[in-house]
């Protein structure tokens, strides 16, 4: 129900303000129309070119490409959003790892904490869109496949979330539990699958919900500086070429939509693997 | 079974360094339950974890089981109980017991975790998780995860400390049966004296800066004790030499 209001709210705002955005094209047409409120809206609404296109132009838009034509279509948003998704699951799975495998390296190497964890933050101190073009010049000489560079940017972006709450989540034992193990006298793999690894589950999953959705930032960015033909990127570059801004726009939703749907899974999986490992309900 | 010889232990503070056990000798021989009482900061916590090796003594000697405090833990020689249950929270009562099995590789699992559950009265419970059960509950679980191994050596530190009255008492009670089950070597750290004589074989009494031994005091009472005990004249009589024990030792003082 609060979702429904905020909802409401926004398309009310975003209505009104379709009105003084496209002014520019609509004056004209209104004043030749005979003016009034109902020309006003109408024509603020139905624009053809809008600067801002109404909400139900752009459903309409998402309609037209999504449902209207077959997937696989150049002309359809899925065969676009399955370019971007797929570089963008790689990316993750890549990023994820490393991230996972960084945060190891990190816990169990005090050494490493102090050698690397500075270069693990200056590399998200660079902007993305300065050193994607870079990245994609290296990657593509190296002759790997197109999905591998452009995930390449996804995982850049996505490891770092995952080391960050992976050491916290594998630090999370408390000494008590941590001395057990040592009078077990397990070794630091057995302390590291019975013990850490779990205990750091919850903070891995908290990770990956903001890593996911920033990995389909950076599948979107790498496509731009490519100029790739198909992908949610190719699209908004695309849109901006040619100023088709309802292009543009449902192009942003869609991609907006399938990162929403994207955590959202990732909460069930959470959700599912904390009742299996006893969490209270 | 545990020797201790002029075992000292001292930490490196900014302020210097702190004495925390001094002059400890101290023998445990075979089938004892041995209590060390003292106020905080006495040591007996620390003089427990040198034992488990989970604390490096600064000089003196200290043996466990024949061996030096550190094969004693890699050849994992005794059971630990800590203040906190400590139990892994995604672990059910089953495989909490499991766990040093399944690290130490043992034979014989299923048996061994009913065997012990069985030993704390936890049957039924197996499938529990730990949130699901009471804090005396979740102590007699990782004290059954102790045992699971068969170590010959118990230590507890304060296991019941963090429990009120009524469930320490019956919680006591049932440590006596197990003992006398089981043979095993207890050492106790606990803060109170009608929980260390009424358990106890031999009591240690400690006082601190520095950490040391004032006085040992064996228990005559008889070997099966119920709650009643408590209030004969033997009992208080010991209870009273603690107690004087610990006031030689100014731990009643600030």
């Amino acid at each position: 129900m609060p979702i429904l209001t905020i909802t409401f709210a926004i398309i009310v705002i975003w209505y009104l303000a379709c009105i003084p955005m496209n002014a520019v094209l609509t004056t004209p047409k209104i004043a030749n129309a005979g003016g009034g409120l109902a020309n006003t809206l109408a024509y603020s609404w139905n624009e053809v070119r809008p600067v801002l296109p109404s909400p139900h132009q752009v459903a309409r838009e998402i309609w037209n490409t999504v449902f209207a034509v077959a997937p696989w279509t150049i002309k359809s948003l899925v065969y676009h959003l399955w370019v971007t998704l797929s570089s963008t699951l790689v990316g993750f799975i890549m990023g994820g790892l490393l991230g996972i495998l960084l945060a190891i390296s990190i816990v169990h190497m005090t050494s490493l904490e102090k050698s690397l964890m500075p270069w693990v933050i200056a590399s998200q101190t660079i902007p993305i869109l300065a050193i994607a073009p870079m990245l994609i010049v290296v990657l593509g000489k190296t002759g790997l496949p197109d999905i591998f560079t452009k995930a390449s940017i996804s995982a850049y972006l996505c490891f770092f979330p995952v080391t960050i709450g992976m050491v916290k989540g594998l630090r999370s034992p408390d000494v008590m539990q941590q001395d057990l193990m040592r009078t077990y006298n397990a070794s630091w793999t057995q302390t590291l699958w019975k013990l850490r690894l779990p205990a750091s589950l919850p903070f891995l999953f908290t990770s990956l919900k903001v890593s996911v959705a920033i990995a389909l930032t950076g599948a979107i960015v790498a496509e731009l500086p490519t100029g790739a033909v198909a992908g949610i990127g190719a699209r908004l570059l695309n849109g901006s070429y040619y100023g088709n801004t309802l292009q543009i726009w449902s192009a942003l939703f869609v991609a907006a939509f399938a990162a929403a749907m994207m955590v959202w899974f990732l909460g069930e999986l959470e959700k599912q693997s904390l009742k299996r490992m006893g969490a209270k309900p | 079974m545990i020797e201790a010889r002029n075992l000292g232990l001292s930490f490196e503070t900014q302020d210097g360094p702190v004495q925390t056990l001094s002059e400890i000798s101290l023998s445990v021989l075979e089938g004892e339950f041995i209590s060390l009482i003292g106020p905080s900061g006495c040591g007996k916590t620390t003089l427990l974890r040198a034992i488990a090796n989970l604390e490096t003594p600064t000089s003196g000697s200290l043996t466990v089981n024949g061996m030096n405090a550190e094969a004693a833990r890699l050849a994992r020689a005794y059971g630990y109980v800590f203040q906190a249950p400590a139990l892994l929270p995604w672990r059910s009562v089953k495989d909490n017991v499991r766990l040093p099995l399944e690290i130490m590789g043992l034979d014989d699992v299923a048996g061994r975790v009913s065997r012990n559950l069985d030993l704390v009265k936890l049957n039924g419970f197996e499938q529990k998780f730990p949130w699901q059960l009471s804090g005396g509950m979740q102590q007699r679980v990782s004290i059954a995860r102790a045992l699971a191994f068969d170590p010959k050596l118990l230590l507890m530190d304060e296991p019941f400390g963090a429990l009120d009255e009524i469930v320490r008492d019956k919680l006591n009670q049932q440590l006596l049966e197990l003992w006398a089950r089981t043979k095993k070597t207890v050492v106790f750290v606990t803060h109170s004296i009608p929980e260390a004589v009424f358990l106890s074989t031999k009591i240690v009494v400690m006082s601190p800066r520095p950490g040391r031994i004032i006085d040992v005091i064996d228990v005559d009472l008889p070997s099966v004790r119920n709650l009643e005990i408590r209030e004969s004249s033997a009992f208080l009589k010991i209870a009273h030499r603690v107690r004087e024990g610990l006031k030689s030792g100014h731990s009643y003082e600030d």
